[in-house]
């Protein structure tokens, strides 16, 4: 009877406040996500809890060095949340690292870097085997994108491999991947993991016959004049690529399991990938426009990775050179590279493309708090705000699209949402006449866009006792009959009793 | 020795003196007030032993949902809606539950508290069952001086007050609803007895509000609306119809059924379902016997009433047959449902309904718990029911009926061995209060005057009696001699049901208890620990899978969400769960997706060999499955009909869901010097697969003996 009673608080869901971040953020080593909107208020409360218990615990103090103690915590959490809010509002920061092998890369491909630079991003070039490279320090990570121009690294330099690689993205990091023929088993590791997988024969290249630029003098036919192009304006910008876009180095398979990863530049039917330099002795293992030269994947957490068989794509020569399709008679003054490199790297480093959805409201119909729980054949009003990054500012996103489910195991209910064209998304629909644990549910998944999944849980309850109707109009004949039975059975009682 | 006593007294004093009728009453009370105290006290070795707590798994619900009551009270409790349990199918719990246990112990609390008496509640629930063990013994009393005499009354009450059977689902902790049923049920049957004795209208109401307690607390009361209208029938067959029947049965059965029609969960069963049709047959056919009575008196020519009779059976017959099979076609009378029928036909669970096959106290009743839960009372019942046939009354006729069909459930199913409990210690009172009584006369009357016996005339009983009297030189010894066996036997009984209590039924079975190697005890408390983890470590919107046998306690006591839980109402989301845990893993994560589930929870006995764990009872998983989804197959998870966890395990038992749970990382542990790691103290083999890697799930948790383990579904790959 002594013991514990452990199940005296059953009934509360009130749970423990947790007291480990407080701590931490007085080391001001905190594992800070720059992504989070509402931290800057949240650490300013979590400061002052933590200086409440100081004082507390250090009573015999004077008060104004509490005070003191109070404030700097209050400006180091405001001054952090601050250095997160450093993004213009923008779903992405701006630091990117860049990795070469080599640092003439970084003179050979300077427009392209140019180009990022221009577009407000703050490069970081550093050697792959830098030994002081370091993603992340005191658990933050220092960068908010990374660009591996370093085919032939077989091992990065400091704390990071391939595993540190792909925890910066599943942390929600964006990169850019450039292979080329002679790439590393830690660069095709890397493609592997993100759904992409280039030619085993680590001297293999894309050939094409047919569809080679007109310039390659060698006559081996592996400068390809590539214009298969994915058909989505987000990723490749509003305005078309006219010229084909040079590509030289290993064409790759994107893995059919995955389901996150987007050929972006195909090769055409008459490509295949071999080694150019040998005689073929059996038929080539990747052939065709199931030969991907440049993919794109997003993964859940929409982190963006692009995949290029070809570092040359993104070089200065092939950006400024002209290009003539074989057996066309067509010449472009530039090739379609410059284009292309700045509008997909626009799309990987989300200046565009990327939607937000903030305002998740329900009601009940001519209410406007939201309730805890619905009834059965409650009439309910459901919008949400969906807007759109324009790599300046948030814009309302406008499409007919978007639906909401309401769901229990099945949608019970799926409406399309109506936009007044200001970001807002709305619908009114009544409740199914089903009990039991519903979920709004809006899965918006567009080619190119970040996909959004909202889920809120909310019970549906059925009729309380004293909710059905009093009287129900078809049972009055019963009402009628069992009172004049009563009335009856009274009067004849009466009369046996006392009549005589 | 009292009277001698007071002799000596001044003579003011001795007016005191109390008559033998006095003195009789008084020995009557006092040991009845003995019994009662005894039921109570003997029903605390569970909080002696362990602490103040609620046992097994239904009990947690209860107690959930008296908290509730007594937190928001009726109106909400009524109401209540629970979105936290069969996620997300939810649970209308006000209208699915009989709310007579948990009204009763709110209203015992609220009284404790209007006295002043500060209690928790879940004291009140942990004591409720003794409470009303203690009342039942005051009713055992009454029925028993109802049916035969008062000192059969008081045998009664002293039998059933440390019956095992009873015990068993009464000890303190044991909140259940049968707690308070078996109370109700044997007041229902005592009123009604009395009903029929007397004639009485007042009587028959009364005994129509027990069987309305009765409703709201069990749905046991079916046994009642069901042997009564047989009792009924039996009466009217063997000619025993009186008025005091037909008052009797009309007004319990019109004022018992609109009362029980107030239970929400009971509603319109009363005249809608199968179950209950037997009782409403019986009611109309007494009418019909009560009008043929009145045509008898009217005429008086006998070969016309028989006649008369002829066409009015035929026509009531048709009519009845006509309206039953309308109503059965057009399923307004729903047909009987699995439960009932697997208690009429034993084998009908098992070929058909899992569900029920797989709970144990569902299982059919071995001899030995028989003889474990009875004891003597196993051979003083057919004593008693000759006594009974010896003096037949409308009351013996029925206690007869209590015992005979509820022996025959009871041996159907175990649990119901609660059923037969009072009846079998009401007959066996007669037995043994009868065999002592007469026993005692013998005594008496040889050490009195056996000439004046003898020189009586024969014919009357006694004389008989004396007449053998005087061909038995040692009767009066061997009267002696079978007193003292019979005092031996009683005494035993008591010695036997102590021990039974205090070994077998005083378990909590939520924590465990073991001999340690050195005889001292050990206490596995792995349940609440897992469950206090989940509440304190785990979002409060979490969504845990577990094996319906946990649900209550997850619910109550770790405060989160389960798919399925004790209350079996809904087969194919406990099939979703039972294919789930018999799948491989990545066919398991789909459904486990399409739920929502955050947690797997499991109970795995292989450290401490706590052999009702998750893989014993995991055939059962695969049966219930395989039940709704054929492409579980029963045959996939055996070896030639064997059921094996080590190396000869069926391949698809080795990669289950279930059993990568159970035995993750266990192949690393050496649980018995001397054996192998990864050795299974329950299944005592060396488990066949012990490289488990999982894909989907992650360790989050495992208590301390290893009994509870607790395993985190992880959110789909990222990049692919």
């Amino acid at each position: 009877m002594a013991r514990s009673r452990p199940l005296e608080a059953i009934g509360s869901r009130d749970r423990t406040v947790q007291i480990s971040p407080f701590l931490l953020l007085a080391y001001s080593t905190a594992p800070l996500q720059p992504s989070l909107k509402s931290s800057s208020s949240h650490r300013e409360i979590c400061a002052s809890r933590r200086t409440t218990t100081t004082a507390t615990a250090a009573m015999a103090a004077p008060r104004h060095l509490t005070l003191l103690l109070a404030i700097s915590f209050l400006l180091l959490g405001a001054a952090v949340a601050a250095a997160d809010e450093a993004g213009e509002g923008g779903p992405r920061g701006r630091r990117l690292l860049v990795l070469v092998d080599d640092l003439a890369v970084r003179s050979s491909h300077s427009a392209f870097f140019a180009s990022l630079q221009g577009r407000g991003f703050d490069l970081d070039f550093r050697l792959a085997d830098d030994p002081k490279l370091s993603l992340h320090r005191y658990g933050q990570y220092l960068y908010d994108g990374l660009v591996l121009f370093a085919p032939s690294t077989s091992r990065f330099g400091g704390s990071v491999d391939q595993n540190a690689v792909l925890e910066f993205i599943d942390a929600g990091h964006d990169m850019i991947l450039a292979a080329d023929s002679s790439a590393s088993d830690l660069i095709r590791g890397i493609a592997t993991e993100c759904g992409v997988d280039f030619d085993e024969d680590p001297e293999a290249m894309v050939i094409d016959h047919i569809n080679y630029a007109a310039t390659d003098a060698e006559g081996d036919h592996t400068l390809i004049a590539g214009d298969d192009l994915i058909k989505s304006d987000v990723i490749l910008g509003s305005k078309k690529i006219e010229a084909p876009v040079l590509f030289r180095g290993i064409g790759h398979a994107v893995n059919p399991s995955n389901s996150l990863v987007l050929k972006v530049l195909s090769a055409s039917p008459s490509a295949y990938s071999a080694n150019p330099k040998t005689k073929l002795a059996s038929p080539p293992s990747l052939t065709g426009s199931a030969i991907s030269l440049v993919s794109v994947m997003q993964a859940r957490n929409n982190a963006r990775v692009l995949i290029s068989g070809s570092l040359d794509l993104f070089s200065n020569r092939f950006l400024k050179s002209g290009v003539q399709k074989a057996g066309s008679k067509i010449r472009h003054e530039k090739a379609g590279n410059e284009q292309f490199v700045t509008e997909t790297s626009k799309w990987v480093f989300h200046e565009r493309g990327h939607l937000k959805a903030v305002n998740v409201k329900h009601n009940k119909v001519g209410e406007t708090n939201e309730p805890g729980m619905y009834r059965i054949n409650d009439d309910l009003e459901y919008s949400v705000e969906i807007y759109e990054w324009s790599g300046t500012s948030w814009k309302p996103y406008v499409a007919d699209d978007v639906q909401v489910q309401f769901y229990m195991m099945s949608p019970y209910v799926l409406k399309t949402l109506l936009t007044d064209k200001k970001g807002v998304y709305s619908t009114s629909f009544k409740v199914p006449d089903v009990y039991g644990v519903f979920q709004f549910k809006v899965e918006y998944q567009r080619l190119g866009y970040t996909g959004l999944s909202l889920a809120k849980q909310i019970p549906v309850r059925p009729y309380r006792h004293n909710e059905y109707e009093r009287f129900i109009t078809s049972a009055y004949p019963y009402y009628a009959a069992s009172f004049s039975t009563m009335g009856a059975f009274f009067i004849f009682s009466f009369v046996y009793l006392y009549h005589k | 020795m009292a009277a001698t006593a007071l002799d000596s007294l001044p003579a003011p004093l001795r007016s005191l003196r109390l008559k033998t009728k006095q003195q009789e009453l008084l020995l009557r009370v006092s040991a009845l007030a003995l019994i009662y105290v005894l039921a109570f006290v003997v029903r605390l070795f569970s909080v002696l032993r362990y602490e103040s707590m609620i046992h097994e798994f239904d009990p947690y619900f209860n107690y959930r949902t008296t908290l509730f009551l007594s937190e928001h009270g009726f109106s909400e409790f009524w109401n209540w809606f629970d979105s936290e349990s069969w996620y997300p199918l939810s649970r209308v719990v006000g209208g699915t539950l009989f709310p007579g246990l948990m009204v009763t112990a709110a209203l015992l609390h609220r009284l404790l508290r209007a006295l002043s008496l500060a209690v928790h509640i879940r004291e009140v629930c942990v004591l409720t069952a003794p409470f009303f063990a203690a009342n039942t013994t005051l009713v055992a009393y009454a029925f028993g001086r109802e049916i035969w005499d008062s000192g059969a009354g008081l045998v009664a009450a002293a039998l059933i007050a440390v019956c095992p059977g009873y015990i068993s689902r009464s000890v303190a902790g044991s909140y259940d609803n049968e707690g308070v049923a078996i109370f109700a049920l044997l007041l229902t049957f005592y009123l009604f007895v009395r009903a029929v004795n007397t004639g009485s209208l007042a009587w028959a109401l009364a005994s129509a509000f027990g069987y309305f307690y009765m409703v709201s607390a069990w749905g046991g009361y079916v046994f009642i609306i069901n042997l009564l209208p047989l009792y009924v029938l039996v009466l009217l067959v063997t000619g025993r119809y009186s008025q005091r029947l037909y008052v009797a049965y009309n007004c319990m059965y019109v004022l018992g059924m609109l009362l029980a029609m107030q239970i929400r969960f009971v509603g319109f069963q009363h005249v809608q379902s199968g179950e209950h049709m037997a009782a409403m047959g019986v009611f109309f056919l007494l009418q019909v016997f009560f009008f043929l009575d009145w045509v008898r008196y009217l005429l008086n020519d006998a070969k016309l009433f028989k006649s008369f009779l002829r066409i009015t059976l035929t026509c009531v017959i048709t009519v009845g047959t006509l309206a039953l099979g309308i109503g059965t076609a057009s399923g307004y009378i729903s047909p009987w449902t699995g439960r009932f029928y697997s208690l009429l036909d034993p084998t009908y669970a098992k070929d058909h309904i899992p569900i029920i096959a797989s709970v144990s106290e569902h299982q059919p009743t071995a001899w030995s718990s028989f003889m474990f839960d009875f004891h003597i009372l196993l051979f003083l019942f057919p004593a008693g029911l000759y006594f009974c046939f010896k003096r037949l009354s409308d009351a013996t006729i029925f206690i007869v009926m209590y015992g005979l069909t509820s022996m025959y459930f009871a041996g159907v199913m175990v649990r119901l061995i609660l059923v037969a409990a009072p009846a079998v210690c009401l007959v066996s009172a007669i037995a043994a209060s009868a065999t002592i009584k007469n026993l005692t006369t013998l005594i008496r009357t040889k050490s009195k005057s056996p000439q004046t016996v003898s020189g009586k005339a024969s014919g009357s009983k006694a004389a008989a009696k004396g007449a053998v009297d005087q061909s038995l030189p040692f009767q009066q010894n061997a009267a002696i001699a079978l007193l003292l066996g019979a005092f031996y036997l009683l005494s035993r009984y008591a010695v036997h049901c102590t021990w039974v209590t205090s070994e077998a039924y005083s378990s909590p079975s939520i924590v465990l208890a073991a001999r340690g190697h050195n005889g001292g005890r050990v206490i596995f408390d792995d349940y609440r620990e897992a469950y206090y983890w989940l509440r304190q470590n785990t979002p409060s919107d979490a969504k845990i899978m577990s094996w319906w046998d946990y649900g209550y306690q997850i619910t109550a006591m770790g405060n989160r969400t389960v798919i399925v839980d004790n209350n079996t109402w809904n087969n194919t989301h406990i099939a979703t769960v039972g294919r789930a845990m018999s799948s491989y893993e990545d066919e398991a994560y789909e459904i486990m997706q399409s739920l929502d589930v955050n947690y797997v929870l499991v109970v795995f006995g292989g450290v401490t060999g706590y052999s009702s764990d998750d893989i014993n009872k995991f055939l059962w998983m695969v049966r219930i499955g395989g039940g709704v989804f054929p492409v579980i197959k029963e045959p996939d998870y055996l070896v030639n009909g064997e059921y094996r966890v080590d190396k000869g395990a069926a391949p698809k038992m080795l990669n289950c869901l279930m059993y990568k749970l159970c035995y993750y990382r266990f192949g690393e542990l050496t649980t018995e010097y001397g054996k192998p790691p990864g050795y299974d103290r329950v299944r005592g083999v060396e488990i066949g697969n012990k490289d488990i890697k999982l894909e989907y799930l992650e360790e989050a948790f495992t208590t301390s003996n290893w009994i509870v383990r607790i395993y985190k579904v992880k959110p789909p790959k990222n990049r692919s």
